[in-house]
């Protein structure tokens, strides 16, 4: 179980600065002048200093080096370019609260629906509950987020003043933004879910246990459910991931002063160190993500928390 | 009953072998899965829509006259009538003709890059699969290490820097998409290699080249096929994405993505520029989905009849 | 011995979308306390379907279970009880033991726990309690270290093991009556020998009755007491293990008697085959079943059933080589005497 943690720790380091490395060779890579947006209106010697301030007048191994020592060591990914003076990660320690609260609703509510909805539908099988959850999942899956989004900003705040539609402050303005992020988890949870569900159901260890003469809630909880959710906790990460990167849109579509918005406004302003330093921050808590969920999934399926071994 | 006359008491031994007949003409596995898949309405009623659509985005915008790239400022924002079938955008371009001319950059985005990205991840699947051992170990490493970014980051990053429209997209999109493919090729391509029909075919000295043709080629092309139609939704919510945050088709060229995201910012007072791009997006996300499901079952050997 | 089971004219058929499927035609049979009663035929004979039935295990749609069948147990028919008093009846008065050990145990949950289930809902007993009782039920099946055992699941256990484990379900609660439906096809040779000891075993010191379902005559021989021949959904011979394996008088008992491979056998020849496969049950045959694939045949076979010749108070078939005006048939030699 150790060897198995540790593991998947020290693969977590190394992807972290494998995806750190490449981020940084890509913003390298791209043409043009960094301070396009922000410096035009500098004088000469002014911007002369910034250069020299920023290193940019160093070699791409020297910067790296730079970039890589102060991350490692003082956690610092950073000045805003567009933004002099700036810190990469205030800006992420004020804006990363607001992406967390709206993500963990959407995960939370993307698992517990979608997960319900799929168990529902599988024991309703082709009854009208089925119809409906295999509906809900199939729009899901293809509307694309911001439609949705779009569509819930137009029906309950221009329609009908219900809610909202912009702005970020209290619960209210937490409901329509959620949703849309999560449907998406919700849809591919409750088709995952369900097929899991009637894989299980067909299984001879089902035959055993009515053989047994188990009451019917005890059958469906502790012999269906349990075997049935595992499998859905393993692509609990890459929906994580999908949530991470949906939010950018989402923030946009609805105002929501969060990192994916922020990010949003950094690409359209060309601040290629709040680029950076974000993609790594972001991309350091996906694989996080992805690891915990691993582990997790370990610690929970006795198969694997006994041996250690992948089935 | 009947009388019981000595006759019937006489042994005559039992019908031969015809039991051993096989009742049903037997079809090869393509037949087989075509016949299912036209079964199937949902899957059917799919590929129709979808073909429509295709067509519509062939000749949609030469219907009604009006040039999609054509503006006039003085019909800027009209609603749906019945010259300009679908509204005018801001600057008075006729949504219709923008439909379908940007219907046509989306699907082809979505089309060729999910044929890039199937085509280079089944290769590379193909030969980690095949060779096994270190090769293959390696070539999964990194296979991880790439899929643990997240995609649309790759995307947008990469997208940075090249210079925007339908190549840049394209090439952003395919960088590591094919990852999903690899994997399942690989997978696949080990699976058989330990089935019993293979160990068969080489122990009665069949040469590697025939046993990929005739065993290997014919279950992966299936799975290879039901990848594509399912990444194609993928491929063109991606091109949506990145026009939401700047980085799609640029004007006058447009995309169903380009459309939404412009119609945005209009969506309390034109709600229609930004439906009309919409219901194409999701229409055509949920068809090549529902077509998926469709061949995915159709193409199962074990649901064979 | 008194009767704690009988089965009269079972039907039990499967709605399909090609049609119904006969799985089941009309059989009568009974269950002797602590008798070991074996079903034997070859797959798709109705056996399992049988099985099953008797404690209502088949989804019922697309199955059903004809009326005018009676399933007489303890005095209630279990063909008409309701979905309650079988919950009650299964586990506790009549248990199942299953072909695969390997996928008829829940992965995600400890051995022990899966012992105890039975317990708490048929005997209210406490966790704990059930717990201890569950113990002691893996020692009787004579696996070692019981107490760390039952905390263990079913992936760290052999496949001889988790048929024991299964065994240990099974027992649990006592039940009068236990169904093995081929306990040892999917186990080892040398598991299989001990699990059927094991069975035969637990039979005496529990005064349990056993319903062995198997298509392998070899396990039948050591264990049972009456044996069942089915085919195409029919009982086609029953009667003691003695008087089946010395004086079998139907040829499809013949053939699977030969079929069986013997150390042995005087000529080297070919292993016994018998040719064809069982009829189709959608659309079952009028006459006997076995007519198209019997060396006897008549012309009268192929027409009608055949009755039931009554040879001694155990032994019946159902045969129209048996009927006065037929030739006289005697047993194949291979199988005459020796055993």
């Amino acid at each position: 179980m150790l060897k198995f943690l540790l593991k998947r720790i020290g693969y977590m380091f190394v992807t972290v600065w494998i995806v750190a490395t490449i981020t940084f060779m890509l913003i390298h890579a791209i043409p043009g002048d960094p301070l396009a947006s922000a410096a035009r209106k500098l004088p000469e010697q002014i911007r002369i200093n910034f250069y020299e301030k920023y290193g940019l007048n160093d070699t791409v191994i020297v910067q790296y080096g730079r970039f890589m020592k102060n991350i490692v060591l003082h956690g610092d990914l950073g000045e805003s370019l567009a933004y002099p003076g700036r810190k990469v990660s205030d800006v992420i320690k004020l804006h990363a609260p607001v992406s967390a609260r709206l993500g963990i609703q959407a995960v939370s509510m993307g698992f517990f629906i979608g997960v319900s909805l799929g168990i529902l539908a599988a024991f309703n099988r082709g009854k009208w509950p089925d119809y409906i959850v295999m509906f809900i999942a199939i729009v899901g899956v293809s509307v694309p987020n911001f439609v949705m989004a779009s569509l819930l900003q137009y029906f309950f705040t221009v329609q009908n003043m219900w809610l909202p539609t912009t702005g970020w402050g209290g619960f209210e303005h937490t409901i329509l933004p959620s949703i849309a992020l999560s449907f998406g988890s919700i849809a591919t949870y409750a088709r995952y879910m369900r097929a899991n569900t009637l894989d299980v159901i067909g299984q001879d260890y089902i035959l055993t246990a009515r053989s047994k003469g188990i009451k019917k809630l005890s059958l469906v909880w502790n012999h269906v459910i349990r075997n049935a959710i595992l499998p859905a906790i393993t692509i609990l990460g890459p929906q994580l991931a999908g949530i991470f990167v949906g939010a950018f849109v989402i923030e946009s579509i609805f105002a929501i002063p969060g990192l994916g918005f922020n990010f949003v406004s950094a690409v359209g302003d060309r601040d290629y160190t709040m680029i950076l330093g974000q993609t790594v921050f972001i991309c350091t808590l996906v694989i996080i993500s992805f690891v915990l969920v691993d582990i997790i999934y370990g610690l929970v399926d006795p198969r694997i928390r006994i041996t250690g071994e992948k089935r | 009953m009947a009388q019981l006359s000595k006759e019937k008491f006489q042994i005559i031994g039992c019908e031969n072998a015809n039991s051993d007949e096989i009742l049903r003409a037997s079809m090869t596995y393509w037949q087989d899965a075509w016949r299912r898949l036209k079964q199937n309405k949902v899957a059917t009623t799919s590929l129709i829509i979808l073909v429509l659509i295709s067509l519509m985005t062939v000749v949609g915008q030469y219907i009604n006259g009006f040039e999609f790239q054509l503006t006039d400022n003085n019909l800027s924002n009209v609603k749906p009538n019945l010259t300009h079938w679908f509204g005018t955008d801001n600057l008075g371009r006729d949504i219709f003709s923008r439909v379908w001319a940007g219907g046509r950059v989306s699907i082809i985005i979505g089309i060729i890059g999910a044929f890039i990205d199937t085509v280079i991840g089944s290769i590379y699947g193909g030969i980690s699969g095949f060779f096994g051992g270190i090769v293959d170990d390696i070539m999964m490493r990194i296979v991880e290490i790439l899929g643990s970014i997240p995609y649309l980051i790759v995307v947008i990053l990469v997208s940075l820097i090249f210079k925007k429209g339908m190549i840049a997209i394209i090439i952003a999109m395919t960088i590591t998409g094919w990852v999903g493919m690899a994997r399942l090729v690989r997978g696949q391509l080990l699976q058989i290699k330990e089935q019993e029909y293979v160990l068969a075919a080489a122990a009665l000295g069949a040469n590697p080249s025939r046993i990929i043709a005739r065993h290997l080629l014919p279950n992966t092309l299936g799975i290879m096929i039901v990848s594509i139609t399912f990444s194609i939704p993928g491929f063109i919510f991606g091109e949506a994405f990145l026009s939401y945050l700047g980085q799609g088709i640029q004007s006058p060229n447009t995309s169903w993505g380009a459309l939404a995201s412009a119609a945005q910012p209009n969506l309390m007072f034109y709600p229609y520029q930004l439906f009309f791009p919409s219901l194409f997006i999701s229409l055509t996300m949920l068809s090549f989905t529902l077509l998926g499901d469709g061949l995915r079952d159709a193409l199962d050997p074990r649901l064979r009849q | 011995m008194e009767k704690i089971l009988e089965v009269k004219d079972l039907r039990v058929s499967f709605h399909t979308y090609a049609g119904e499927v006969q799985a089941v035609r009309g059989i009568s049979f009974y269950l002797k306390k602590g008798e070991t009663l074996a079903v034997v035929g070859e797959s798709g004979c109705g056996k399992t379907v049988t099985s099953k039935s008797l404690m209502r295990l088949i989804p019922e749609p697309p199955g059903e279970i004809k009326k005018g069948s009676q399933i007489l147990f303890d005095g209630r028919d279990i063909s008409l009880m309701s979905e309650r008093e079988l919950r009650e009846l299964r586990g506790s008065d009549i248990s199942m033991i299953f072909q695969d050990p390997m996928t008829s145990l829940n992965p995600t949950m400890t051995i022990g726990k899966q012992i105890s289930e039975s317990l708490v809902i048929h005997r209210g007993m406490s966790k704990t309690e059930a717990m201890s009782e569950a113990i002691k039920m893996l020692d009787l099946v004579n696996i070692p270290d019981a107490d760390k055992r039952a905390h263990q699941y079913p992936h760290e256990f052999s496949g001889g093991m988790r048929q024991r484990a299964m065994i240990a379900i099974a027992l649990a609660c006592n039940p009068k009556i236990l169904i093995a439906d081929e306990p040892t096809t999917a186990l080892d040779v040398t598991i299989q020998a001990q699990i059927m000891e094991l069975i035969a075993d637990l039979q005496v010191k529990l005064g349990t009755a056993v319903i062995l379902v198997t298509h392998d005559l070899g396990v039948v021989a050591d264990v049972a007491d009456r044996i069942q021949v089915m085919y195409a959904g029919q009982i086609i011979e029953h009667g003691t293990i003695d008087e089946i394996f010395k004086s079998p008088q139907h040829p499809y008992t013949w053939a699977l008697l030969q079929s069986v491979p013997r150390l042995d056998t005087k000529n080297k020849g070919k292993l016994y085959s018998l040719k064809g496969t069982p009829p189709d049950l959608i659309k079952p045959p009028i006459g006997c079943p076995f007519a198209a694939r019997c060396e006897y045949c008549m012309q009268i076979c192929r027409e009608e059933m055949p009755e039931v010749t009554v040879i001694s108070e155990n032994h019946e078939v159902l045969c129209w080589l048996k009927h006065s005006m037929a030739p006289k048939i005697d047993i194949p030699e291979a199988l005459r005497g020796d055993k």
